[in-house]
């Protein structure tokens, strides 16, 4: 316990005085994150790379981000709090002040893979995104879709979303403890991992990410709290690792946006 | 006096005949009474690993098999559930014939349904319940699981046609379709028993490459599709009934000791870069590639291969006649294990509880080990109780009924 009140002590002195180092220095660490939203960089790292991306902030030509998602995409009546709105905000705060970045979302509740993928090409000729975030699983694992289907349908969605000419990044399920014991998540964050590794393609570990945090104790996941304060925390620090890995995948760190 | 003794020690009704009846068909059957501890043991354990594996990741979870290599504790099960059932009714076969052998079977397998459709019942009231006091609004979506109860017409008559499964409720379906399918198999083994393993091999085969599975309600597949674990189960059974003996030769080699040895090793490693992500770097992409998804609804080569790797090395170095059998230490395991049906339930139940006490009492790293721990001395004691209700009841028993009483212990459960 005092352990923790001390560390977060530190981490806030730190938090104060991040600002006035990064007036003339570009190079700090990720500033001024809440202690809970750390994440073991393990976590955070990829060996696929957006290049798409890459080219369009080095050329300072807009990003426009689109994210495809289900209902866990945003929170029911704060959707100002939800994941990609959280990430818009880091990411225009950590690239360069000139760069235009705008997150668009896309959701489709109650659809599986193969339904939204099959959305995808009119939705890309709509938005022409750089970048496209595809959060899916976690409607085929509740209706328990053979798994070998769920991995074509990603396969085609990942295959269609690069033909159309953008940058993609998976997103896995949600860790939900509660309903643990109702459905079988293991079979689809494996199928998402090999789309991911046989196109080359960084997945986000949502999963993996979320029970960290509750492992650790940074969130207590098995709340029954019926208001929207975890769920405001969650997706915070949810934007803030999309948005961290983003940059690194796209490999925008520090000394990048300088050039 | 101990509880092994106790179960192995009664029947001496068949003993006289054993003899006789080891040379007439093409299948080997032990001497009665020579009750297998080891495959006690690793059933119990196995019984313990999943129920570990059941609750939400913790510190012990790192002590399951699972996370050092392919296979893990359900390969131990059915395999020792074939070994064990062929044992058993592969003796009533040859005793009383194949219409007998069948009809204690199916006695069994409606054993098994029922405690399937009892542990059915027990997830509805859980379910029902988290259904009606859980609204996190971060999970909305996830509660979609619910919509099942909306219509329970359809979903409890798919359950009771073991064709809507639960998570964690995959295990006994797949055993209920494999124990009916054992006195075909058993008849099949007393005429030859290596046609019948090839058989097996060529089901597997025939399922992977033309892609058969069982489907399920209310869309998808069992989960452990049948027809390619029937391989597992029907290879423990070959080996029961004479198999392993034949095998011995290859299982003393030290070449196939050196097999064993470097494939688990290759195993722990592939396992290792799942967990330490840096490590993939020397991973051939073509490896994973060929390699991955590593298949567990329809019982993957590479599991099924590891599986056997195990098996090797424990029949290697785990002799049947290891004093350490007999030890206090292992007794809960052994105890567990020769009570498989009752003590698996129980920990699929226990499960259960264990989660719901971590949601609506306290979470927190001690309370899950105090409740894996008390989760784990609970089976023991209701496997305790079981052997002694048994001994005094036998004891009781006329001494005619023994040798059947006595075969439903080691009972293929």
């Amino acid at each position: 316990m005092k352990a923790k009140v001390l560390l977060s002590l530190i981490l806030l002195c730190g938090g104060l005085a991040a600002p006035s180092a990064r007036a003339e220095d570009a190079a700090p660490p990720a500033p001024a994150a809440p202690p809970a939203c750390e994440v073991p960089s393990y976590l955070l790292t990829t060996d696929s790379q957006l290049h798409k991306v890459a080219d369009v902030v080095k050329a300072g030509k807009p990003l426009e981000i689109l994210v495809v998602g289900s209902r866990s995409t945003t929170i029911p009546s704060s959707e100002d709090s939800s994941y990609p709105a959280r990430m818009q905000a880091i990411l225009k705060e950590k690239l360069p002040p000139s760069e235009a970045v705008h997150v668009s979302v896309e959701i489709q509740s109650k659809k599986t893979a193969e339904e939204t993928a099959s959305t995808f090409v009119k939705l890309m000729d709509e938005k022409r995104p750089t970048l496209v975030i595809w959060q899916t699983g976690t409607v085929d694992a509740i209706r328990s879709i053979d798994p070998d289907e769920f991995r074509r349908a990603v396969t085609e969605g990942v295959a269609a979303l690069q033909y159309a000419g953008a940058d993609v990044v998976l997103m896995n399920l949600q860790y939900s403890p509660r309903t643990e014991t109702m459905i079988s998540v293991p079979p689809y964050l494996d199928n998402m991992r090999v789309v991911a590794q046989e196109h080359d393609i960084p997945l986000f570990d949502r999963f993996a990410i979320m029970r960290q945090w509750n492992d650790q104790g940074q969130f207590d996941l098995f709340s029954p709290s019926r208001g929207p304060e975890l769920a405001k925390q969650v997706h915070d620090c949810l934007g803030r690792a999309l948005a961290q890995f983003v940059i690194d995948a796209a490999h925008l760190g520090p000394a990048e946006q300088q050039n | 006096m101990t509880i092994a003794d106790q179960v192995t020690g009664s029947p001496i009704a068949g003993t006289a005949d054993a003899k006789s009846r080891t040379a007439a068909p093409a299948i080997a059957l032990p001497a009665i009474g020579e009750r297998e501890l080891r495959l006690d043991l690793f059933r119990g354990l196995a019984l313990w690993l999943i129920f570990i594996d059941h609750l939400p990741t913790s510190l012990l979870t790192w002590f399951t098999i699972r996370n050092y290599g392919f296979s893990d504790a359900t390969e131990i099960f059915i395999f020792i559930s074939g070994y064990t059932a062929a044992f058993v009714y592969g003796r009533a076969m040859l005793d009383s014939g194949f219409v007998i052998a069948t009809a204690r079977i199916l006695r069994r397998v409606w054993q098994i349904y029922v405690a399937h459709v009892f542990l059915f019942t027990i997830f509805l009231a859980e379910i029902s319940y988290v259904a009606t006091s859980f609204e996190n609004p971060l999970y909305t979506e996830e509660m979609g699981i619910m919509d099942f109860l909306k219509q329970p017409d359809v979903t409890i008559v798919q359950a009771l046609l073991l064709r809507f499964r639960p998570v964690n409720m995959d295990v006994l379906p797949l055993y209920i379709v494999l124990m009916l399918a054992l006195p075909v198999i058993l008849w099949s083994m007393k005429w030859k028993p290596d046609v019948t393993l090839g058989l097996s091999v060529v089901l597997y085969a025939v399922t992977w490459e033309f892609d058969l599975y069982f489907s399920a309600y209310p869309n998808g597949f069992w989960a452990f599709n049948p027809l390619a674990w029937q391989l597992l189960f029907v290879f423990g059974a070959w080996c029961a009934l004479g198999g392993a003996r034949r095998m011995s030769r290859i299982l003393a080699s030290p070449v196939t000791m050196w097999i064993a040895i470097a494939y688990l090793v290759a195993a722990f490693y592939v396992t290792l870069t799942w967990y330490v992500p840096q490590l993939s770097h020397f991973m051939p992409k073509r490896i994973e590639q060929w390699m991955y998804p590593i298949d567990k609804t329809d019982l993957d080569v590479l599991r099924f291969t590891h599986f056997l790797a195990l098996a090797v090395l424990t029949v290697r170095f785990l002799p049947r006649d290891w004093p350490g059998l007999k030890s206090p230490w292992l007794r809960p395991l052994i105890v567990c294990g020769q009570h498989s049906l009752e003590i698996f339930c129980l920990g699929v139940f226990l499960a259960f509880a264990g989660h719901f006490i971590l949601a609506e009492v306290a979470g927190g790293p001690a309370m899950h080990a105090l409740i894996s721990l008390s989760g784990i001395l609970i089976m023991w004691a209701m496997a305790w109780v079981i052997s002694w209700y048994k001994r005094v009841a036998d004891k009781s028993g006329s001494k005619t009924k023994n040798a059947v009483g006595n075969a439903d212990m080691a009972g293929g459960g």
